[in-house]
């Protein structure tokens, strides 16, 4: 079975990599997606023939090459602004949600153990508190011991959906962050040294004592790194968890009309957390005929690719939310 | 220096048709490919700057080469873009890293020529080589992960301990060592240009006529008489090339120095702390730059590298011919 399962994967990597195949969809962008999506790509190609080709060359060049068509849809982490898509004659639509944690560490914590609230966090990431004693996070940590300690900040040095995310939460929930320092994929950050990718982060992390970073969800799952608890927009205090960022997509207010442009941050729900993002599908308005395809292989894998995607420690879009794109879907005549 | 463009002629005018060798024109079309090929190096520098000057056009007309070159904020939410510190960090770390490397090679080189026993000749020269042989990124993450916490745990706080007490010199070993920082990152380019400048200095000093040092010797030079007084002249250009082939590949290293310089867009004051180059910052922000002045921005940085790299191996160029006519 095994065997197989890797003559396939390699006949279907031979396949894709001739050009002259017939049934074929090309995309390009995002990095974060790009295991779920050729996971997909790879049950699509099992079960209906049709091959999907995935370039994860960065989400603004996602953007870039939709935007010349010269491929059938982008991806990109970060939504494109409404008035941008329709100056580039985009529909655009959510496919896959990923999250944010912040990870520290501090020896002798476990994860989950230290609290922290927003204001908190991006006064640390500010500089203003560098101390770990400081009474504005003993407040909150009760009966935790913290140690009389200068926090490092560790950041993403790369452009990256994951600094955006992270960065568009600190600037929704700290006004002095959102004057200082705004949201993008890259900031100014005023404390703190860089790493390269999540691996260049969770390392510096691992590396440095009494340090704070943040990566994707997956990444600290997998590398079962410190986490932070975070208290979310309804007071309680949350662990990140599949069923946190369920609730966050969840507790969302998706919108069509404006090509469901939404940063999943601070969004209300009592066990929502609050440092989420959708990473999002990018079509040419007026190619129906390619998007028809591109839509039929999102459509099979929003029917049948949850269990992959959790797998692989993505979050799958809730049920109402498909459902709303797939009238989104109808509505431009792709469905 | 005016550029010649040799007579093409495929020799089918009948005029000397008779008379000429077939080897002739052959050697012709011979010249020709061999032209078109170098011109094409030419073409290929020219092209690049250009297009590298064309797509920095926008950041160039907002920021001026003064005001770019001397900002040290790189804000790309505010879209303030300036050089000044990943281009400081190119200078120290490159600086650095050459004022490790040259007396260490030449010392490897002195003592493959001069001290060797026999039986360790070849096996050191292939172990140097070798070095040279390692990909960037395999250095990178070596460094990450097996020299930064060496450095950040041991070398860095012994250092703090002793040259850090020295008034004035201490400041540049102030602040918390982590391992990441423009010390590790000029120890790892060190170690990079190493075997460029020491197998060239090996390679020139084992030019030096055999003649020259039995008549030293023979006049009762000590072996460091020699070494200084006859090898290391006669060769000085050949060591002169290796250093300038080794400052480039050290001004234009990416990958191992991203992973352990922390890119931190500050001008740092201390050794240890964490700092940014060029290239460094356009591998790490090209993907994901978004807006137009953004790009162009990384444009104008990597001009600024191309020119920087260019008027150093001219300089370099212009030293040696001085050296040599002297």
């Amino acid at each position: 079975m095994k065997l197989k399962n890797i003559f396939l994967s390699l006949v279907f990597i031979a396949t894709s990599l001739s050009l002259t195949a017939g049934d074929m969809i090309n995309g390009a962008g995002a990095t974060f997606p790009y295991p779920v999506y050729s996971a997909w790509a790879f049950n699509y190609y099992r079960a209906t023939g049709v091959k999907l080709n995935y370039q994860s060359i960065g989400s603004g060049g996602g953007v870039r090459q939709i935007k010349n068509r010269t491929v059938d849809f982008g991806a990109s982490d970060a939504p494109v602004k409404p008035a941008d898509l329709k100056k580039m004659n985009l529909i655009q639509f959510p496919a896959i949600i990923g999250g944010v944690v912040p990870v520290v560490n501090i020896r002798g914590m476990k994860p989950g153990q230290l609290k922290l609230d927003g204001e908190t966090l991006s006064k640390i990431l500010l500089g203003e508190i560098s101390k770990w004693n400081d009474p504005r996070i003993a407040v909150i940590n009760k009966g935790v011991s913290l140690p009389d300690a200068n926090i490092t900040v560790v950041h993403r040095s790369d452009g990256s959906g994951t600094t955006a995310i992270f960065t568009s939460y600190l600037a929704t929930v700290s006004k002095d962050w959102s004057e200082k320092v705004g949201k993008g994929k890259s900031v100014n950050w005023p404390v703190g040294i860089g790493g390269k990718g999540n691996e260049g982060v969770a390392n510096y992390a691992k590396r440095v004592k009494n340090s704070i970073g943040y990566v994707e969800f997956a990444y600290a799952k997998q590398n079962k790194l410190t986490y932070v608890k975070l208290r979310n927009k309804n007071g309680y205090f949350v662990d990140p968890s599949f069923g946190a960022f369920k609730d966050a997509a969840a507790g969302a207010k998706w919108n069509p009309d404006k090509g469901y442009y939404l940063w999943l941050v601070d969004v209300p729900g009592d066990g929502s957390w609050p440092i989420a993002g959708a990473s999002f599908i990018l079509l040419g308005t007026e190619k129906l005929a390619a998007n028809r395809k591109v839509v039929k292989f999102f459509d099979w894998s929003f029917n049948t690719g949850d269990a992959t995607a959790k797998k692989l420690t993505y979050v799958p879009l809730p049920k109402s939310l498909k459902d709303s794109i797939r009238r989104y879907w109808k509505r431009n005549g792709i469905y | 220096m005016g550029i010649y463009f040799p007579p093409i002629s495929l020799g089918f005018g009948k005029s000397n048709m008779a008379n000429r060798n077939p080897i002739d024109y052959r050697d012709k079309i011979f010249k020709t490919m061999t032209f078109a090929a170098a011109m094409m190096v030419l073409v290929l520098i020219a092209g690049i700057f250009f297009s590298l000057v064309k797509q920095a056009v926008p950041a160039i007309s907002k920021f001026g080469f003064f005001r770019f070159i001397s900002t040290a904020t790189w804000d790309p939410v505010h879209e303030v873009f300036g050089a000044a510190a990943s281009l400081y960090g190119t200078i120290v770390t490159t600086v650095l890293a050459m004022s490790i490397a040259i007396p260490v090679s030449i010392g490897i080189a002195i003592f493959m020529t001069e001290l060797c026993p026999n039986f360790l000749k070849s096996a050191m020269g292939t172990a140097i080589e070798l070095l040279a042989a390692i990909p960037s990124i395999i250095y990178g993450m070596w460094g990450l992960f097996t020299l930064a916490p060496i450095m950040g745990d041991t070398v860095e706080p012994f250092l703090q301990q002793t040259i850090g007490r020295v008034p004035y010199l201490g400041s540049l070993f102030s602040g918390t060592p982590l391992g990441i920082d423009i010390l590790t990152a000029s120890t790892i380019l060190s170690i990079m240009i190493i075997p460029f400048m020491a197998s060239i200095a090996r390679d020139t000093f084992n030019l030096t006529p055999q003649v020259l040092r039995e008549s030293a010797y023979g006049i009762g030079a000590t072996r460091w008489e020699v070494i200084r007084n006859v090898v290391i002249p006669y060769s000085r250009k050949g060591v002169l090339g290796g250093i300038v082939i080794a400052m480039g590949r050290a001004l234009g290293e990416t990958m191992a120095v991203a992973f352990v310089l922390g890119n931190k867009h500050e001008i740092a004051h201390s050794l240890l702390d964490a700092s940014a180059t060029i290239t460094v910052t356009l591998a790490n922000e090209f993907t994901e730059a978004d807006s137009d002045i953004y790009m162009a921005s990384l444009f104008y940085l990597a001009v600024i590298l191309f020119v920087m790299s260019f008027l150093t191996l001219a300089a370099a160029k212009f030293l040696l011919k001085e050296k040599i006519e002297s």
